[in-house]
């Protein structure tokens, strides 16, 4: 008995809102758009006015609330050349070799590792495993203090070691657990059949779990050159020479050196120093979505 | 211990296949666990040389004096004495950085969960908007953002004119020692778009059936939100809170930024990594700074132990239900 009056309720139900008129649908579905529209400007408008402010003659950067002015590139000009010996793009450059090696370093370590957690067994192997989850969770300042003392000792301040190091020594705990996560979803028949073919450990991971991982690494790539181009308190502790410095070590140098005057030339290269995290974010995700659909038609 | 030692049989069977070697057990056992190691050695080596060795040195350092000039010198409790008894700046960093985290983190999980909930309605070109509710992640943790910040927040910032366009006035918000940490709040606020995907992914997750059993029963949106939605998003909302806690815990860049480095006005965002990394880097008092690392630790271990064992009174795994 009550299964049919269920029925009948989720009948008349069905009925309700196949018979709801569809104007009033479209005006809520508009109402939502609009209102998710306004929150977003809102939240992007600071971003908006950076990029406007950084376009406006030095003088007027911060007179108005607005986007538009007149418009100039002598931020920029400024702001790339501030003194004869000094070019900001050496910053970009050292932030790019910085990120890469970063990126490479926390892919080859992780892979690895996860690779080993997720596939293989051995003795103690919950032991470690438990490690690297609790590690997940460590204030990295608890190490900050030693790994300095270690790097100094071992005279590689003023170099990138210190910056890139503990990435190959697979440091960031978070991302093993991505791919660890990852491998663990792939079928295993897959390593089976290539088993019974005759590949070892080595040519299992190389030529089916490293090809099937790109997502993962993909997102694991993207979330370390983020971390690694906004990074501040690493440069800032092991960098203290300026040929050296990366993007954000430049941007407070900039804070430092200019008084109230020269906000524009600091807006200007605050702008350009966002400029390659959107890009590369805008180019993995394309790559994310299309890793997902070909493993997807696979 | 059966599943461990069936994975075990069932791997070697297939290695041993094609070699045609018959080798004792123990042997393949060994040269397997060789093989592990070997694609362990990178992380493991880390783990002793950049992780749990600098710990335990750390720990030997929190009970020293030491000024990277001349040795360590033992001085038993004497820095966690001082921390307790005779550092004022100590005690307004914890102040300062509890006060983050107790405002910040609720925050910044209330605002996403209502957010993740209005675009969880089978709207159009969600995928666009989310792309753009997490630009301010992508970018909030840059000093770019943080020098924005400062404007925002500062005498003629966008805040302020926005106030005066409404007929009110404020100074400088980061100028006041009254006002400066709501302008390090309002920017981890503003980059709540990661949490938010994490929550919209949650919500995609909640069987529909249970909401059709739901509308069947007569439940209303609320009573729908608090007995469904609401502990099905529990895993979620607790790895969040595990997560961003421990992430607040660690603030550093925008204080350092919007403050100077100094922790100003009036030691007003003196963070407590702030704090640490100036008695550290720039008083160079290594051996207090270990302290007051491994305090931070102690913290965060007691915090996520918490966590854990109540976890299992509100935190919901989807199989019982």
């Amino acid at each position: 008995m009550s299964t049919q009056t269920l029925e009948t309720r989720t009948r008349t139900t069905g009925i309700r809102l196949m018979t709801q008129p569809s104007k009033s649908r479209l005006v809520r579905a508009l109402a939502r758009h609009l209102a998710t529209i306004l929150i977003i400007c809102f939240l992007l408008y600071p971003v908006a006015w950076l990029v406007a402010a950084s376009f406006r003659p030095d003088n007027q950067v911060l007179s108005t609330l607005g986007l538009f002015g007149r418009f100039t590139l002598d931020n920029y000009r400024h702001g790339l050349n501030p003194a004869p010996s000094l070019h900001f793009s050496r910053f970009f450059l050292n932030s790019a070799v910085v990120a890469m090696l970063a990126v490479i370093g926390n892919i080859f370590a992780c892979t690895l590792t996860a690779y080993a957690f997720a596939r293989l067994d051995f003795p103690f192997k919950r032991v470690l495993f438990a490690i690297l989850m609790a590690t997940i969770l460590l204030p990295y300042h608890v190490t900050l203090v030693p790994q300095y003392i270690l790097f100094d000792k071992l005279s590689w301040l003023n170099t990138y070691i210190p910056l890139v190091l503990p990435k190959f020594l697979g440091a960031d705990a978070f991302f093993i657990f991505l791919n660890v996560q990852f491998i663990r979803a792939l079928p295993r028949e897959l390593d089976d059949s290539a088993r019974v073919d005759g590949c070892n450990q080595w040519q299992i991971f190389r030529r089916i779990i490293v090809p099937l991982s790109l997502p993962a690494m993909g997102t694991t790539a993207m979330f370390t050159f983020i971390a690694s181009w906004n990074d501040f308190l690493g440069p800032l502790l092991y960098l203290s020479k300026t040929q050296l410095y990366t993007v954000p070590l430049g941007l407070n140098m900039f804070i430092d050196a200019t008084g109230r005057s020269s906000y524009g030339s600091l807006f200007a290269m605050a702008v350009l120093s966002l400029v390659p995290l959107v890009a590369f974010f805008l180019a993995a995700q394309r790559m994310l979505t299309q890793g997902i659909t070909t493993t997807g038609i696979k | 211990m059966t599943t461990y030692e069936e994975t075990v049989a069932g791997q070697d069977a297939p290695g041993a296949a094609p070699t045609g070697e018959k080798s004792p057990r123990r042997k393949r056992k060994w040269r397997s666990a060789l093989t592990a190691y070997a694609f362990l050695t990178p992380w493991l080596l880390g783990l002793v040389v950049i992780t749990l060795g600098p710990m335990l040195f750390s720990l030997y350092l929190a009970f020293t004096r030491y000024d990277l000039l001349s040795p360590p010198r033992w001085v038993g409790l004497a820095n966690f004495r001082r921390m307790f008894g005779a550092d004022p700046r100590f005690w307004q960093a914890v102040r300062v950085t509890l006060t983050f985290v107790l405002v910040s983190v609720p925050l910044v999980l209330i605002v996403s969960l209502l957010l993740a909930l209005f675009l969880n309605r089978g709207i159009r070109l969600l995928g666009i908007y989310r792309t753009l509710f997490y630009v301010p992640s992508l970018i909030g943790s840059s000093v770019a953002i943080a020098i924005l910040w400062k404007q925002v927040f500062g005498t003629f910032g966008i805040v302020n004119r926005g106030l005066e366009f409404i007929g009110l006035h404020h100074g400088s918000w980061v100028g006041n020692p009254g006002t400066a940490l709501y302008a390090i709040i309002g920017l981890n606020l503003w980059a709540f778009g990661a949490t938010m995907i994490i929550f919209l992914a949650g919500l995609r997750q909640v069987p529909a059936n249970l909401y059709e059993a739901a509308s069947v029963d007569g439940a209303h949106v609320f009573q729908r939100f608090w007995h469904i939605t609401l502990p099905q998003l529990t895993p979620l909302i607790f790895f969040n809170v595990l997560l961003d806690t421990v992430h607040a815990f660690q603030a550093f860049t925008g204080a350092y930024v919007v403050s100077g480095g100094s922790g100003g006005p009036s030691d007003s965002l003196l963070f407590y990594t702030l704090y640490l990394y100036q008695k550290g880097f720039v008083e160079f008092q290594m051996g207090y700074a270990a302290a007051m690392a491994w305090l931070l630790l102690a913290a965060l271990a007691v915090f996520t132990a918490i966590a854990f064992s109540t976890a299992r009174f509100w935190v919901h795994y989807g199989d019982e239900a």
